[in-house]
């Protein structure tokens, strides 16, 4: 089932933003020497607790006082955009910024703006006169898209896509659908997380007993281990620079990898319990889309999160999915954290260097395997080394059940 | 306050805006946002900061008052004599 090139789509620029990292290679290097990004944050109400922070030149692309304005989402947002595009070798005259859309994915947006508006007005008695003019443009849905295409005069369209903790990869298949369906010539598209300024968010995952704990905050993320607690907080974001694979080639793009299929779905189910059977029937899908059987996939990255039916929830879905077919497991999160609408874009991220070093970047913090996890394939303590990484398939899913999975395949030109 | 108090609490509030803004060739006669990078939100910014720091409401049919610093030296100082 091969398309033809003016519909293969592309990834040919990243740019990031990830605890403990600012760029792909840096990312990468990270991942491989199993380094975790994960510190502390000591967060209004909550106290100091494990979480994944971003740094990065925050004024490289726009000034401090567009930084005030704007919220942190935009602020990622704008250091993704223009990385992926630098990274894509795109210059500002070299796309037609009409034709260009920018698709983000967010598991929430402007509860960091709302919370901090209300704690403001509370040193004024609640007098709302000092409620800030710049909460709507803050915390409008497209906020973090919108203030990319300010910053980089895109005219094309630009919107979020809503969907929980699956939501990078739901944005990534967005951009695949305009740019088959010709609405956009290049897509931005990707995911951010400003979460970790969210007092409630923490709350919330604490009172539903899923906020990671750990004396040592880098041992705080530990999917798939017996003495999981729950899930660290984590900021970040990542942003791909996606095209047919005809302009890309025309251009002389270097490409990352092509999207060979996806897969959506909702489980109906539960407001936040996952459920592994409809995950399994999501990575059924991706894979029909794609053409491809199980045996053709190399590694699998994970979705899980460090709770204790999720991971479990999960293996069982990978395990009905691919059977006795081998294939390498790994996941980002226990690095860095979960970094909800950016988890499934930078999770990829983290693997798309695979194509060319061959390398299946490890799981950290496993030291004692929950047995309910086990899969034959697990990558634990240190990079696995291939002959030949040939695809990887995404897993990302979220709350109000729903599940994403993309699987990306090692570019061969025709 | 003095009136050049009041002129320095107006810039220090700008330059908290924009920390590139110059005030060397400022004409105190003519509007701010002609001759600084101001939009209308950035001057929103500056009656909220005088509300904050002054308790001072500031009626919107009053928000012309501040368009040069002159003026708003001239509008503020009886409203900042006992600040």
């Amino acid at each position: 089932m091969q398309r033809p090139d003016s519909e293969r789509i592309v990834i040919t620029g990243v740019g990031l933003a990830a605890p403990g990292a600012s760029s792909l290679q840096e990312f990468r290097a990270n991942l491989l020497a199993g380094k975790s990004g994960v510190s502390t944050l000591d967060l209004r109400y909550m106290g100091v607790h494990p979480a994944g922070l971003c740094s990065f030149n925050e004024t490289k692309y726009r000034k401090k006082r567009e930084n005030k304005r704007g919220t942190r989402a935009g602020c990622i947002g704008v250091y993704c955009a223009n990385e992926a595009l630098a990274d894509a070798g795109l210059g500002e005259d070299d796309y037609d910024r009409a034709a260009t859309g920018v698709y983000l994915g967010l598991t929430e947006h402007g509860t960091v703006e709302t919370e901090n508006e209300v704690y403001n007005i509370s040193q004024f008695d609640y007098n709302v006169d000092y409620w800030t003019h710049h909460h709507n443009p803050r915390t409008v849905l497209n906020n973090p898209a919108g203030e990319i295409t300010m910053n980089l005069g895109i005219t094309g369209p630009h919107y979020s896509i809503g969907a929980a903790c699956a939501a990078g990869n739901a944005a990534l298949i967005q951009g695949v659908q305009m740019l088959r369906l010709g609405e956009v010539d290049l897509a931005l598209c990707g995911g951010i997380s400003e979460c970790t300024g969210s007092f409630g968010i923490f709350a919330s995952f604490k009172s539903q007993g899923a906020l990671a704990e750990h004396p040592d905050p880098t041992r705080a993320s530990r999917p798939f281990d017996m003495e999981r607690n729950g899930i660290v907080i984590s900021e970040g974001g990542c942003v791909f620079t996606l095209e047919r694979l005809d302009r890309a080639l025309a251009r002389g793009a270097k490409v990352y990898g092509e999207i060979a299929g996806y897969g959506m779905n909702s489980d109906a189910k539960d407001f936040v319990l996952p459920h592994g059977p409809r995950q399994q029937q999501c990575m059924e899908l991706a894979l029909k889309r794609a053409g491809m059987t199980p045996a053709e996939i190399t590694i699998i990255n994970t979705h899980a999160t460090g709770t204790r039916q999720g991971d479990v929830e999960e293996c069982a879905a990978i395990r009905a999915t691919f059977g006795d077919h081998p294939v390498w497991v790994n996941n980002t999160k226990s690095h860095i954290g979960h970094a909800m609408g950016a988890a499934g874009v930078l999770e990829l991220a983290a693997n798309l260097p695979s194509f060319s070093d061959h390398l299946v970047h490890p799981t950290i913090n496993l030291d004692q395997l929950d047995p309910d996890c086990a899969l034959e394939g697990l990558v634990s303590g240190q990079p696995r080394q291939l002959d030949r990484v040939g695809a990887i398939l995404n897993n990302s899913f979220g709350m109000l059940g729903i599940n994403s999975v993309v699987i990306v395949k090692s570019f061969m030109a025709n | 306050m003095t009136r050049d108090e009041i002129k320095d609490v107006i810039l220090e509030i700008i330059e908290d805006i924009d920390e590139d803004a110059e005030f060397d060739n400022l004409d105190a006669d003519a509007p701010l946002r002609d001759q600084l990078d101001l939009d209308s939100m950035d001057f929103l910014d500056i009656v909220m900061e005088l509300r904050k720091r002054y308790q001072l409401q500031i009626p919107e049919d009053e928000y012309p008052e501040l368009a040069s610093l002159t003026s708003c030296v001239n509008y503020l100082e009886p409203k900042l004599k006992d600040a």
